[in-house]
């Protein structure tokens, strides 16, 4: 899609664990990819399969005395995790900014949405009040809020949930970050709102020419949006790609699983073949794969020997031990059946 | 009673919540929550109610289990009005018609194990013979594991919890379930494990559905046929494949197209400008014209369009209903 820019963001090998009075939560193991300028990257995954820590982690969000982070998440040369918490915070909301699933919860009830995009301005930047209240009133035009010198001056409560989406998006370019991390952004929203935030967030991509992580459990939002795709599943690495490659040739049986057991908004299926079972616990997680107890084409050394994530070849990187031969057919079958002739 | 005639017949409901306001409490205005819906339930089919938030949905199948009053209209259930009927009246009634919620989690009660749970309809109906046998029966019906008797809602999971919502509904024979969102809050694999099972009990028992959702693509999994609501109105009604294939309504067209998915014609979608209006101060005549890439001025501002069947018999309230889908490029363009 867009012509391939910079690197901007680089991590390696993550990995989070939680210590808790019940064991030890393995949140994130051995999470890497990296972001260019002008990509998204759809992090995809259900509840629990790590796609929010990754990047509360990447942001420096994590509380460091109750969770273990290890691995390199590298912006611009610099190792963000050896950073000491006011250089991380002079980063954090300048270069990198993020965006939640909830506005309601992301806003102050109290305060005016105008005074808190200011306050987001100042808060990286010597300049007057006045001068920050400009640039917001400036900022909530640019995300398509109609008057915005007036709702500038409005409460949160008096903006509909997709605007409030939009004052979020407005407070997070306040510093032309370089990279803009959307955690569910429009789960919280109607699809028709839906729509207008994913473009926008298109939009903004394009203009501020960044780098987009979105995060979603809604394969539709990723196919439409993404140029590449993680796929996640129990805090690992399922699978990998450009969005061409994992929508085209999905190759991982928990992929499969998802886009099997996923409705069709184009015709009536006959049953949806949903995943048995439900995700494993994070503090005991089954050995070998972690997939291994839900998956249809287990075979022998799938509950003994984690699968590493690589590529076959002229595919891109899963985690699998099924032959590649076996991926590639039953994988072609799914693109085939859930997105026709694709090009 | 004949199969063909309807289960649940609702004419010209209504429901306003009046919105209070300062230390009196005066009332200010009125929530227009649903307004002059017409619906037909049949026996043995599932009808989907679909539409945004605050479209009224929920309130429509609170009003039909009478969980609401309305304000005015009528609702037959088996030919029976009982609209005006008092609690009293209602309780055996609760027997034929049920609900499963939206939040496996808070719809539970936590200090329940789950055999008293599902076993409380029993005890409500002074049924508690046999009820334990009945319960583990039930449990097994919808894949839970008849041992777990006595556990307690946080040791399952969300799935799970969905799973002991729609035994609890399932305990008394009801004939009818209304189904408000309850794949909502579950993540997709899991999703297509209720509506599988939901299928499944449907065939089994000979239920009738209502199933209200948010979600087109889960609304053509399951329903037969569909309202699609805007505002507290019905603005089309029909056959599922009908709807789906060829939508008349302009704000049916735009949801439909407003749903992610990279399709050939290169993500074409109608763009709604602006928000859903607020149902306390709803739009004169059409309530979607402020709104709508077809409205024609003088015309859809001044006469509020009547329910008409159009094509393959679906029902539009709109006065310039789509000839063609999927619409050209040209005609997404107000």
């Amino acid at each position: 899609m867009t012509a391939p820019g910079s690197t901007l963001l680089e991590v390696e090998e993550l990995t989070v664990r939680f210590p808790t009075a019940d064991g030890v939560v393995q949140a994130v193991t051995n999470v890497s990819f990296s972001l260019r300028r002008g990509e998204t990257l759809g992090i995809v995954g259900e509840s629990g399969s790590g796609k929010s820590v990754t990047n509360l982690a990447i942001i420096g969000l994590l509380n460091r005395k109750r969770a273990e982070i290890t691995g390199k998440v590298v912006f611009e040369g610099t190792d963000l995790l050896a950073l000491k918490p006011d250089e991380l915070s002079a980063v954090r909301g300048r270069d990198i900014a993020m965006i939640f699933q909830d506005p309601f919860a992301s806003l102050h009830p109290m305060y005016r949405v105008g005074d808190q995009i200011a306050e987001a301005v100042l808060a990286h930047e010597k300049t007057s009040k006045g001068k920050a209240q400009q640039r917001a009133v400036e900022l909530l035009g640019r995300v398509g809020i109609p008057n915005a010198a007036q709702r500038a001056k409005d409460y949160p409560h008096q903006f509909s949930g997709g605007m409030r989406q939009r004052a979020m998006i407005a407070m997070a370019l306040v510093h032309n970050p370089d990279v803009l991390i959307a955690d569910e952004p429009t789960t919280a929203l109607d699809v028709t709102v839906q729509a207008q935030i994913l473009e926008l967030i298109q939009t903004v991509k394009a203009e501020f020419d960044i780098g987009v992580i979105l995060v979603t459990h809604d394969l539709g939002v990723v196919e439409e949006t993404a140029d590449s795709v993680m796929v996640m599943y129990a805090g690992s690495v399922m699978e990998y790609g450009s969005a061409a490659e994992v929508f085209g040739l999905p190759q991982h049986p928990y992929s499969w699983g998802l886009l099997d057991s996923m409705p069709s908004i184009d015709r009536r299926l006959e049953t949806l073949m949903p995943i048995e079972g439900s995700p494993p616990s994070l503090i005991s997680p089954p050995p070998g794969c972690p997939f291994h107890p839900r998956c249809r084409y287990r075979f022998e050394p799938c509950s003994s020997v984690r699968p590493p994530l690589e590529a076959p070849p002229g595919g891109h990187l899963d985690a699998c031990h099924l032959p590649s031969e076996r991926k590639q057919a039953l994988g072609r079958s799914r693109s085939v059946e859930h997105f026709g002739a694709r090009a | 009673m004949s199969a063909a005639e309807p289960l649940v017949e609702i004419r010209h409901l209504v429901k306003r919540f009046p919105v209070k306001q300062g230390v009196f409490a005066r009332t200010a205005g009125e929530v227009h929550a649903v307004e002059d819906v017409n619906l037909t339930i049949r026996r043995g089919e599932t009808l989907g109610i679909v539409g945004e938030s605050g479209c009224g949905k929920s309130t429509t199948a609170r009003l039909i289990l009478r969980l609401l009053d309305p304000t005015s209209g009528t609702i037959t259930f088996d030919g029976r009005d009982i609209t005006k009927l008092s609690q009293r009246e209602l309780r055996p009634l609760r027997r034929e018609m049920q609900m499963i919620f939206q939040d496996p989690y808070s719809s539970l009660n936590p200090r329940k194990t789950i055999g008293q749970i599902i076993g409380g309809p029993f005890a409500i109906h002074n049924m508690k013979q046999g009820a334990k046998t009945r319960v583990k029966e039930l449990l097994e019906v919808v894949g839970l594991n008849p041992e777990h008797y006595n556990r307690y809602p946080h040791e399952f999971s969300g799935g799970q919890r969905q799973r002991i919502g729609v035994a609890r509904a399932l305990a008394l024979n009801p004939r009818m379930i209304v189904c408000d969102e309850p794949v909502s809050a579950l993540d997709v694999s899991i999703q297509a494990q209720i509506l599988n099972l939901l299928r499944r009990l449907q065939s089994d028992f000979n239920l009738t559905y209502v199933f209200i959702s948010h979600d087109l693509s889960v609304i053509r999994q399951i329903a037969d046929r569909v309202a699609v609501m805007y505002i507290g109105r019905v603005v089309e009604l029909g056959d599922a494949e009908a709807i789906y294939s060829h939508p008349r309504h302009p704000y049916t067209a735009a949801l439909l197209s407003a749903v992610p998915k990279a399709s050939a014609d290169g993500g074409r979608r109608i763009v709604l400008g602006g928000d859903v209006p607020s149902p306390v101060d709803p739009p004169p005549a059409c309530v979607f014209h402020p709104r709508c890439i077809r409205f024609k001025s003088g015309h859809c501002d001044v006469e509020e369009p009547a329910m008409t069947v159009r094509g393959d018999g679906q029902q539009v309230a709109c006065h310039y209903p789509l000839e063609r889908w999927p619409m050209t490029a040209e005609e997404m363009r107000r």
